[in-house]
């Protein structure tokens, strides 16, 4: 059977409004790309999930809390890629928004639910915590670049028909 | 089954982040605890001063798939409270906007969330191209997304966080040779989506839940944006109203905030939608899917699922009409007149109502915003639906895997959204 690459999409904190237009952009690709990538890990699709050896990891989402950081570090070890995917991802706006918060009543007030559900003091961006080695921006994100990337990487790791 | 702790930690396909634990002691249900997992982005309180034109593209961004449905729902309060009233014409690309969302959404959760299901596969990934049931589906699966997809597109500019919808009006107008074009791409997708309702209604599972209460906001035309709240009981009231009648309860292992409608559990989307107003859609889809109409008013949750299918060819059937009678004429948005006041949004988002309360000054900054969205109603819903499969079916439950699936398709009838439903502070209503 021949090589194809092997990608996982995962979500953190975001509206996921790219992971629905990936399942858009599905519509016209997934004929063409159904020999040539393998779907190891995307929640919204399937349930078996693999963060092993992955060619290509995409990010969509800011990061919230130490669970999600070390997750993110994980998949970092996992992978040879790693793409930022979407503004919150790529900048950590708007998912980082409470970061922005200077009023001292309004910042008690999240306060309880912040320590309760151990949120991280600060939102942070992706190549905050890990390496990145592209990013999809936009709100969502654009579709043209996120194909460029999946074209690249079919053609740097050797996958027949990129 | 005996003793079990099982832990579902991340439920796969639906809208974001959930997980289910239950506890089984000497035969019995012990305990049972459904939790919406997204952190918070506190968005209630991050308009807060924000300005009314950036508003409805800001709470958009709640919710990627949901996104249309926040961003009518936000222009509708902030007119509501300007005390403005959109042109004909912006009504109508309105509507449009809006099916196109309700094609979007119900197709991404039929075909890649539930008809997995129904093939006892893992994933439409995992559709056998050489099935030639498989492989219609498959095909049925994209070329419906995609012409619901092309409707957002063609009105809204965009089908997530559509860019031209504004308040006052729309700030770029659709081609009417697109929009034609859209129409012939509707009318291609009926019987694919006639197909799809067969298979629901054929396949689907049955879980009858008991005193549950249906709400969902109908018009005449079952147009998802207007009309008045009907419940089950009979009793209709305001839009204006709907906000007195909510309770919020506080989960205390659950990110989101659960919602009781007049004291009771209750339950908001497609299904009670179908239950309190099936006679009001669209007349070719009463007459194509009449015999499955007869199903409704339902008990039966996984119906929700099959009254999705329905609503898709209303919004089909809805949007061809619209198009046929609408001729584009050049109009700018309108830009109102600023003044203090409060404004509620409520319009039907695929999954249920969504009900939006917005305070404004006299500059047309955002004072206070109140958001409920449907799966912060339809929570409670959730975890007492997965109790009673499991109090009913406890005797004849053998293995883990077997309750978690059976647990992923209850969770995935409700089609809830994660996103949603975790992002606003808790508030009271008095």
């Amino acid at each position: 059977m021949a090589r194809k690459l092997k990608i996982g999409w995962f979500s953190f904190s975001c509206s996921e409004d790219s992971t629905i237009i990936f399942t858009e952009i599905l519509n016209d690709y997934y004929r063409q790309w159904k020999n040539l990538i393998d779907f190891k890990s995307i929640l919204v699709m399937q349930r078996k999930s693999s963060i092993e050896d992955l060619d290509v990891a995409f990010i969509e989402g800011a990061i919230t809390s130490d669970s999600q950081e070390e997750k993110l570090k994980k998949i970092r070890k996992n992978t040879k890629k790693l793409v930022a995917v979407g503004s919150c991802a790529v900048i950590g706006m708007p998912s980082s928004q409470r970061n922005q918060f200077v009023d001292e009543n309004l910042n008690k007030e999240i306060a309880e639910i912040l320590i309760r559900f151990q949120y991280k003091e600060k939102v942070l961006k992706v190549s905050d915590i890990v390496k990145v080695d592209d990013n999809v921006p936009g709100c969502p994100m654009n579709e043209a670049v996120f194909l460029q990337v999946i074209n690249k990487y079919l053609k740097e790791f050797g996958i027949s028909h990129a | 089954m005996h003793d079990l702790d099982l832990n579902l930690a991340d439920i796969s396909k639906i809208e974001g982040k959930a997980s289910c634990s239950i506890k089984i002691r000497n035969g019995k249900v012990d305990d049972v605890k459904f939790s919406i997992a997204e952190y918070k982005r506190f968005y209630t309180k991050a308009i807060q001063g924000k300005d009314i034109l950036a508003l409805p593209q800001l709470t958009a961004r709640i919710c990627g798939t949901c996104s249309n449905a926040h961003l009518l729902c936000a222009i509708k309060a902030v007119e509501n409270a300007l005390q403005f009233t959109p042109s004909p014409q912006t009504v109508v690309l309105r509507k449009l906007l809006n099916y196109g969302l309700i094609i979007r959404d119900h197709a991404l959760h039929l075909y890649v969330f539930v008809l997995p299901d129904l093939f006892k596969k893992d994933s439409i990934l995992d559709f056998d191209e050489n099935d030639p049931i498989e492989h219609k589906f498959l095909d049925s699966a994209f070329k419906v997304k995609a012409a619901g997809n092309l409707l957002g597109i063609t009105v809204g500019g965009r089908s997530v966080h559509a860019p031209y919808a504004a308040v006052g009006g729309f700030t770029r107008l659709p081609d009417q040779k697109q929009l034609l074009e859209v129409r012939n791409k509707l009318l291609n997708i009926r019987n694919d989506v006639l197909e799809l309702i067969e298979l629901l209604n054929l396949r689907d599972s049955k879980l009858i839940r008991k005193d549950l209460l249906y709400a969902a906001l109908i018009d005449d035309e079952f147009s998802f944006l207007n009309g008045r709240i009907l419940e089950t009981s009979g009793k209709r009231i305001n839009e204006e109203e709907f906000g007195n009648f909510l309770e919020s309860l506080i989960i205390p292992y659950s990110q989101a905030t659960g919602y009781k409608y007049r004291g009771k559990i209750y339950m908001v989307g497609a299904l009670a939608r179908l239950n309190l107003g099936k006679d009001k859609l669209h007349v070719k889809t009463k007459q194509s899917a009449g015999k499955f109409l007869s199903v409704f008013p339902s008990d039966n949750i996984y119906h929700n699922n099959l009254a999705q299918a329905i609503e898709i060819l209303h919004a089909v059937d809805s949007s061809v009409d619209l198009i046929d009678n609408l001729k584009i004429s050049p109009e700018r948005p309108i830009l109102p007149q600023r003044r203090e006041g409060a404004g509620v949004g409520v319009i039907e988002a695929p999954r249920g109502t969504l009900y939006y309360r917005l305070e404004v000054d006299n500059l047309g900054k955002i004072k206070k915003g109140k958001i409920v969205v449907p799966t912060g109603q339809n929570q409670i819903g959730i975890e007492v639906s997965i109790r009673q499969y499991l109090e009913e079916n406890i005797n004849n439950l053998q293995k883990k895997e077997e309750i978690e699936n059976i647990v992923e398709t209850i969770v995935r009838s409700y089609d809830p959204c994660m996103s949603c439903a975790s992002h606003f502070l808790k508030f009271k209503y008095l």
